[in-house]
């Protein structure tokens, strides 16, 4: 099975051919199953290298397809590596990225773009594949691209409307802030060791000294990249702009995938990052001061995908925190569950706005209970995941991050908890608003509501199952169960293993779970009496705010800065450039030898007497004068 | 001794060289435009003097064929020449080539 893998980047890209190049020829139908299939097949194969790389022995494959690039010292053949992480992240990817084909048949069924939309997913499949498989930083880095470029393609999917077009400008750019300092970083990575394979970097890496400064500049430059493409601070702004697109596109690419791959290459470079600790306090400091910072944001949002957007910005800084603090499989197992839940929410809010006729206001939603039962309960179930219900998969992953933050800090671990417990505020606001209470929307949408289609309660059902019990595959030693994912993804962690000294107590580790509950369910209770009991409203757009909550609505005005301190700026330069280097100097110089030449031609064409004997005359001396010439 | 020999190869070139001025001035200070056209003729007749004299003096029969070319070639430039020159009479009933002046700036 593990020599079929050339299969699972191939059928996506087979399947964005036959979508992008005869969508329009074929019927709805025929587009969504052969975009579906592609990626099923995908999965199948993934499921398959998945079971058996469990029951080898061997647990790191790399399968050189051809060679690739062949310049001077550089090599670099085109080959897929296929080790623990990247059959888990492959799971992932052709999973959860499955069940939001299947979703997106009838959420998008209505659409004229429909061909160009699942074109447009399959190609974003593949590039996520290509990411996760390669063997060196040059293959990760044109997945690293392509799935940047799939994102500006989907977010500006309805490319007629202005404000999403400029949403998807601004993806896109924020991304190559990040790519640049990635591209710079492998560069860094070639000149230091001369390849740029992984196989060959972490062999030679192991002998370097920890601190060594060129590690560090490396680690920090693929941080940046880390940073534009996770949407961490300060380039996360872009994400939350990113809902601009169909909400299956927000599921995958900016919850559940795309956004991770910041996360997949940092769990990759480990031993890299390893043995840099300044870089880990960098990345562990901008984690836990995203999730924070996203997290109170979250807390005033009024848009039901605009306060996910915030959820899932904020849930990638525990990741980064995880990674900062050396726990990498608990980043890893966040990612993996937060896939699930993350997913199952967007794609529970997309159900929703089906159902609400495109209404994405919170404020005139309210009692959907009773009309969306499915969505209804599998959101119920999505919001206890994330926000760490015992039991549920966030639980486990979010105490394993905050156990390891408390051993690496108490700081970072406060922090965390306080973003935890935003977090179970928020989720249980936009919750308590959506589907309890009185309907506040118009009577015509009362009308429309509807329960959604089964293609698209199908994945909701399959996805909250997966939300929770997804936990299960890493439950703590101290509560007597076995982490199979810590067992499984030892191979790839285990050189960098030595930063994790667990020496916590038992009684330790109860504490902070008891507090991480207690935070949560004091979480719930509040938001429960604020917008149930109490039935409070989120205040109205013309009522004045209180400054504090002002603040946070207006998302710390971070926007206005950066278009104050960068984009006006740079507006005022280049309309100065254009005006003076532009028009003044480029455009005098090409005038000039416009004007020049003219001036001459009208000298020098009096020579044209139109005598045609003067001619003649000319001609002869001319050849008279060579022949002398020449003579001499 | 063949014909050509009898007289000497200074002779040749003397002949040629006046032939070919005759034509060169003929060119410059006629204004009509078939005697131009004569002249240029008898610049090639001067050229194709001296090659049939060097290749006999020489016995390198290349210049003679060359001389055949050079014949073709002007038999065809004056099919040419002789049909605008025609064209020009009747546009403008005249033969003086300056008249032709009509591209001038």
């Amino acid at each position: 099975m593990i020599k079929l893998v050339w299969l699972i980047p191939l059928l996506p890209l087979i399947g964005f051919l036959i979508t992008g190049l005869f969508g329009k020829k074929l019927s709805k139908g025929l587009v969504g199953t052969v975009a579906c299939g592609a990626i099923l097949g995908a999965f199948a194969v993934s499921l398959g290298i998945f079971i058996e790389l469990n029951g080898s022995a061997q647990k790191s494959f790399t399968l050189d397809l051809f060679p690739w690039i062949s310049a001077g010292k550089l090599s670099v053949p085109f080959s897929f590596l296929v080790d623990p992480l990247s059959s888990l992240f492959l799971l992932i990817i052709t999973g959860i990225g499955f069940l939001i084909h299947v979703y997106s048949t009838a959420y998008m069924s209505h659409d004229e773009g429909f061909s160009r939309f699942f074109a447009y997913l399959n190609l974003f499949v593949f590039f996520m594949l290509l990411l996760v498989l390669g063997s060196n930083y040059l293959i990760m880095f044109v997945g690293w691209e392509g799935v940047g470029l799939c994102s500006y393609l989907l977010i500006g999917f309805w490319f007629k409307n202005t404000a999403y077009n400029n949403a998807a400008k601004k993806a896109f750019i924020m991304n190559r802030i990040g790519d640049l300092g990635f591209i710079l970083g492998i560069i860094l990575i070639f000149v230091t060791f001369g390849s740029i394979a992984y196989g060959d970097v972490f062999a030679m890496a192991k002998s370097f000294a920890s601190d060594n400064t060129v590690i560090t500049t490396i680690t920090l430059l693929l941080f940046v990249g880390a940073i534009g493409k996770s949407a961490q601070l300060p380039l996360y702004t872009w994400l939350p702009d990113a809902m601009a697109g169909p909400t299956p596109v927000s599921a995958l690419i900016h919850a559940a995938t795309m956004v991770t791959a910041g996360i997949y290459m940092i769990a990759r470079s480990n031993i890299l990052f390893t043995l840099s600790p300044l870089t880990m306090e960098v990345v562990a400091v901008i984690g836990a001061c995203t999730l924070l910072f996203a997290a109170s944001i979250g807390l005033a949002q009024n848009d039901i995908k605009k306060v996910l957007a915030y959820s899932t910005v904020s849930q990638l800084g525990y990741m980064f925190l995880a990674l900062g603090v050396g726990a990498y499989t608990g980043a890893v197992f966040h990612v993996m569950t937060h896939a699930f839940f993350k997913a199952l929410l967007f794609l529970g809010a997309g159900s929703v706005i089906h159902a609400m006729s495109n209404e994405q206001d919170i404020r005139f939603m309210g009692g959907l209970k009773k009309h969306l039962p499915v969505t209804h309960i599998t959101f119920l179930l999505g919001t206890l995941a994330i926000v760490g219900f015992p039991g549920f998969s966030g639980f486990f992953s979010k105490d394993e991050i905050l156990a390891h933050a408390f051993e690496h800090n108490k700081l970072l671990w406060f922090i965390g908890i306080c973003g935890a417990a935003m977090t179970t505020f928020y989720m249980f606001r936009l919750y308590f608003l959506t589907f309890k209470g009185e309907f506040r929307g118009t009577k015509d949408q009362l009308h429309h509501l509807h329960e959604s289609p089964k293609p698209m309660t199908l994945p909701l059902v399959l996805l909250a199952v997966l939300s929770v019990a997804g936990g299960l595959v890493g439950i703590p030693e101290v509560l007597g169960g076995t982490h199979f994912l810590d067992e499984y993804l030892k191979p790839v962690f285990e050189d960098s293993s030595f930063r994790i000294i667990h020496h916590m107590s038992h009684e330790t580790e109860y504490l902070l779970m008891g507090i991480a509950v207690a935070v949560m369910a004091a979480s719930i209770y509040y938001a429960y009496k604020v917008y149930v009991k109490n039935n409070t409203l989120p205040t109205d757009e013309t009522e004045e705010l209180k400054p504090l909550h002002k603040l946070v609505y207006k998302k710390y005005w971070v926007d206005e800065l950066y278009d104050i301190a960068i984009t006006q700026p740079l507006n005022f330069i280049s309309s100065g450039l254009h005006k003076v280097v532009d028009n003044q100097i480029v455009d005098g110089i090409v005038n000039s030898v416009g004007i020049a030449v003219n001036w001459t031609s009208s000298k020098v064409r009096l020579v044209q007497t139109g005598n045609i004997g003067v001619y003649i005359f000319i001609m002869v001396i001319s050849v008279v004068v060579i022949l002398f010439a020449r003579m001499i | 001794m063949n014909a050509i020999e009898v007289i000497p190869l200074n002779w040749y070139l003397l002949l040629s060289t006046v032939l070919f001025t005759i034509g060169v001035l003929g060119v410059l200070f006629r204004r009509n435009a078939i005697i131009i056209f004569m002249s240029v003729e008898l610049m090639l007749n001067a050229i194709n003097l001296l090659l049939v004299a060097f290749s006999s003096y020489l016995s390198d029969s290349k210049g003679q064929v060359f001389v055949f070319f050079i014949m073709a070639v002007a038999a065809a430039e004056v099919a040419v020449g002789l049909a605008i020159l025609m064209m020009v009479y009747r546009n403008t009933k005249s033969s003086d080539i300056n008249v032709l002046n009509k591209l001038k700036w």
